[in-house]
């Protein structure tokens, strides 16, 4: 078998008139953490239900672990682990009840699904909630019920459907340790998320909006190929004014405002004294500018910006 | 060996089951209440009833027959009408509950063998004299024809009594229909299953549609069948146990006699739950909410009580409407019923309803089978 593990070429899915997802290709090697980003209805959920066959594809072809996703979804089923974006398992049987049951339906028995339950709990660190129904849980506990749900089966792939959405930072960082430990452990695992700062992590990302991919590789590839200069940074109390006034400045090709800070992008070749001077001669207050790290949030910019001019 | 998917999904939805009380205590409760009220609202006895006699007959059959009534305490002749006509301004105006009319044929049919005829027009505005009526009117013509019965009986003749020789047709006035408990409740009991196996079959799987969990069990590797017969399962013991006890209210409440097989009936019964399981599969592959879901059950209840015999005679029906009761399983259910509870009849006499009725479960279940994808949209 080839070591890619998803491969889908001009994937289509339309509801009536309306494209959800448009001609959408991208590959995933064994082992790998996909990150599949976008904002919200981008059609990153019904990609995933396509590859999972719970919804048809309009068109176009993909494979998972080398099963055609049109025809063959049991076999794909029965070897990968999904999580879907909202909470799925039953609110009414407790968290050691839902285990049993999905493991039951994967086909686990006896022994071997008691041990298998013991030690997602375990992982998941779901101790102590074991008795207590899914309906009373707090969303954090929730998620790490439906991970545990997802993996009980060993999967060779586990599709994580915006397992960080509404979950606080220390659950976010849980998450991505474990999805780097199920990497690790030679899983595949494709996450979508509309966080750009966590899918930093991600060995590939594709960035998919209105259906389309606008680009996709590795971080580091998308922020050289997308960011062909330098980032800059100014810290200001009015980040608006600024950011329209560092844009009508030569060589600054995007500037926005982005937590306290007004980033930029200093086209290559240009003096980065020129945007400072021309801060300065305005009046507004803020800092000196300063160089600043590349962000996948400015790749995001930088894409939305061309998107808009073309 | 019932395979572990299987096994799973029947075991949680019995859990499902317990947890959720209220519907539990509901569906048991169901078959207690709906039979405690029906049969309270028809088991009260009216005694000297005034009525109307009509004898087009004038023979001594039909003045035995007249007799019986009188005799029977619940009956007082009060008018000799010359017509029909003169019956229906009587009760119009209220001064009359029934009249009988007895067929010109009477004596000759009954002379001959044949199923002598009587009509009995009840104003059933009053439903517990029409009901009243009902009943006393067949316990009449029922002792009157054993003892017609007894008369054709010779020793070394075969003997093949078509129905009971003398047949009574109570026809309500302002309200077509009546009841009796014995005719009721085995009719009920139909009635109930019908509703709620298809409710919460319907209910069951689109509830796992609207919160999602359809979407978790779709990428699991269960087969379709799995699904549905899991599902099934448990709701199959539901109806059973609503059937037991209507079955014990009917028989220690109302008197109700069983006279064929117990085993029989739960055989048969089985055949009908399918159905309506079959019909609540159907429903939630169409029905997106459980309030559609919901809707879609009781837009097809209702063609199934008012159709189905249980409400109005079939009889009485446009032939059109007849062939359309064909499609409903209770149609089926209730000769069934009737026959095994009333007439104490066997698989033979039945098979010209278990048939149709198998046909159609095995139909029903196909069309769900068909339609029951693992996909959502
Ligand atoms: N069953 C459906 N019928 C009609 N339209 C749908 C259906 N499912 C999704 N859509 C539409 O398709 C688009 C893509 O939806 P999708 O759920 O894939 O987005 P998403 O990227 O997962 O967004 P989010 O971040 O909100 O989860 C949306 O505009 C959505 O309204
Ligand atoms: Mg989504």
């Amino acid at each position: 078998m080839s070591d890619l593990v998803v491969d889908v070429r001009d994937l289509t899915r339309r509801f009536g008139s309306f494209v959800a997802v448009d001609r959408v290709s991208f590959q995933i090697p064994r082992g790998t953490i996909f990150g599949f980003l976008g904002p919200n209805g981008a059609g990153k959920s019904t990609t995933i239900r396509m590859l999972l066959g719970i919804l048809p594809v309009s068109e176009g072809e993909g494979r998972v672990l080398g099963f055609d996703i049109r025809t063959s979804s049991e076999e794909i089923r029965a070897r990968v682990g999904y999580m879907s974006q909202r909470f799925s398992l039953y609110e009414d049987l407790t968290v050691l009840e839902n285990l049993h049951f999905f493991g039951g339906v994967f086909g686990l028995s006896g022994a071997r699904l008691d041990q298998k339950v013991r030690d997602l709990v375990e992982m998941t660190r779901l101790e102590g909630f074991e008795q207590q129904l899914a309906q009373g849980l707090p969303g954090g506990i929730r998620q790490r019920l439906a991970l545990a749900a997802s993996l009980l089966h060993d999967p060779e792939i586990v599709f994580l459907d915006e397992p960080t959405g509404a979950v606080d930072p220390a659950l976010r960082r849980y998450f991505w340790e474990r999805i780097a430990e199920l990497s690790a452990s030679g899983r595949t695992v494709m996450v979508t998320s509309h966080y750009m700062d966590e899918v930093e992590r991600c060995h590939d990302i594709c960035f998919i909006h209105h259906g389309r991919i606008l680009a996709q590789g590795s971080p580091g590839l998308l922020k050289s190929r997308h960011l062909p200069g330098e980032m800059w940074q100014v810290r200001t109390p009015v980040r608006a004014e600024v950011a329209a006034h560092l844009s009508r400045v030569p060589g600054v090709s995007g500037a926005f405002p982005s937590g306290e800070m007004v980033r930029y992008l200093l086209d290559p070749g240009f003096d980065p004294a020129a945007p400072a001077a021309a801060l300065s001669a305005s009046g507004l207050t803020c800092s000196a500018p300063e160089p600043a790290e590349p962000t996948l949030e400015d790749v995001f910019v930088a894409l939305s910006r061309k998107r808009g001019a073309s | 060996m019932i395979p572990h998917r299987l096994l799973a999904i029947i075991r949680k939805e019995f859990v499902q089951m317990r947890r959720d009380r209220l519907t539990l205590a509901m569906m048991l409760l169901l078959p207690f209440v709906q039979l405690v009220v029906f049969g309270l609202a028809i088991n009260t006895d009216v005694k000297h009833v005034p009525m109307a006699v009509l004898d087009y007959s004038q023979s001594s059959e039909s003045r035995r027959l007249i007799q019986s009534f009188t005799n029977s305490d619940y009956f007082d002749v009060v008018a000799w009408p010359r017509d029909t006509r003169e019956i229906s301004d009587l009760i119009d105006s209220g001064s009359l509950k029934v009249g009988l009319v007895i067929d010109p044929d009477y004596a000759r049919d009954v002379r001959a063998g044949r199923v002598a005829r009587a009509q009995v027009l009840v104003d059933a505005s009053d439903p517990i004299t029409a009901s009243s009526t009902l009943s006393n009117s067949a316990g009449i013509a029922n002792i009157l024809g054993v003892q017609l019965l007894g008369r054709y009986l010779r020793p070394g003749t075969p003997f093949t009594p078509p129905e009971m020789p003398v047949q009574i047709d109570v026809r309500g006035w302002f309200n077509p229909d009546l009841l009796t408990a014995n005719y009721i409740v085995p009719g009920l009991i139909g009635v109930i299953l019908s509703m709620t196996m298809m409710m919460i079959t319907a209910m069951a799987i689109v509830k796992e549609r609207e919160t999602g969990t359809l979407e978790q069990l779709i990428t699991t590797p269960i087969k379709t069948w799995e699904l549905m017969i899991g599902k099934i399962v448990p709701y199959v013991l539901m109806g059973y146990t609503q059937m037991t006890i209507a079955l014990l209210v009917g028989i220690y409440g109302f008197h109700v006699p069983v006279r064929g097989s117990l085993l029989l009936m739960y055989a048969l019964t089985l055949v009908y739950i399918g159905c309506y399981l079959g019909l609540g599969l159907v429903i939630s592959t169409v029905a997106r909410t459980q309030q559609q879901a919901m809707q879609m059950a009781f837009f097809l209840f209702l063609p199934t009580i008012l159709l189905s015999g249980f409400m109005f005679p079939r009889a009485g029906m446009p032939e059109w409407v007849q062939i359309l009761t064909l499609v409903i399983p209770l149609t089926y259910y209730l000769e069934i019923m009737r026959g095994i509870v009333l007439k104490g009849v066997g698989l033979v006499a039945l098979w010209r309803w278990v048939a149709p009725m198998m046909a159609l479960m095995v139909a029903i279940l196909g069309i769900a089978m068909l339609r029951f994808k693992k996909r959502l949209d």
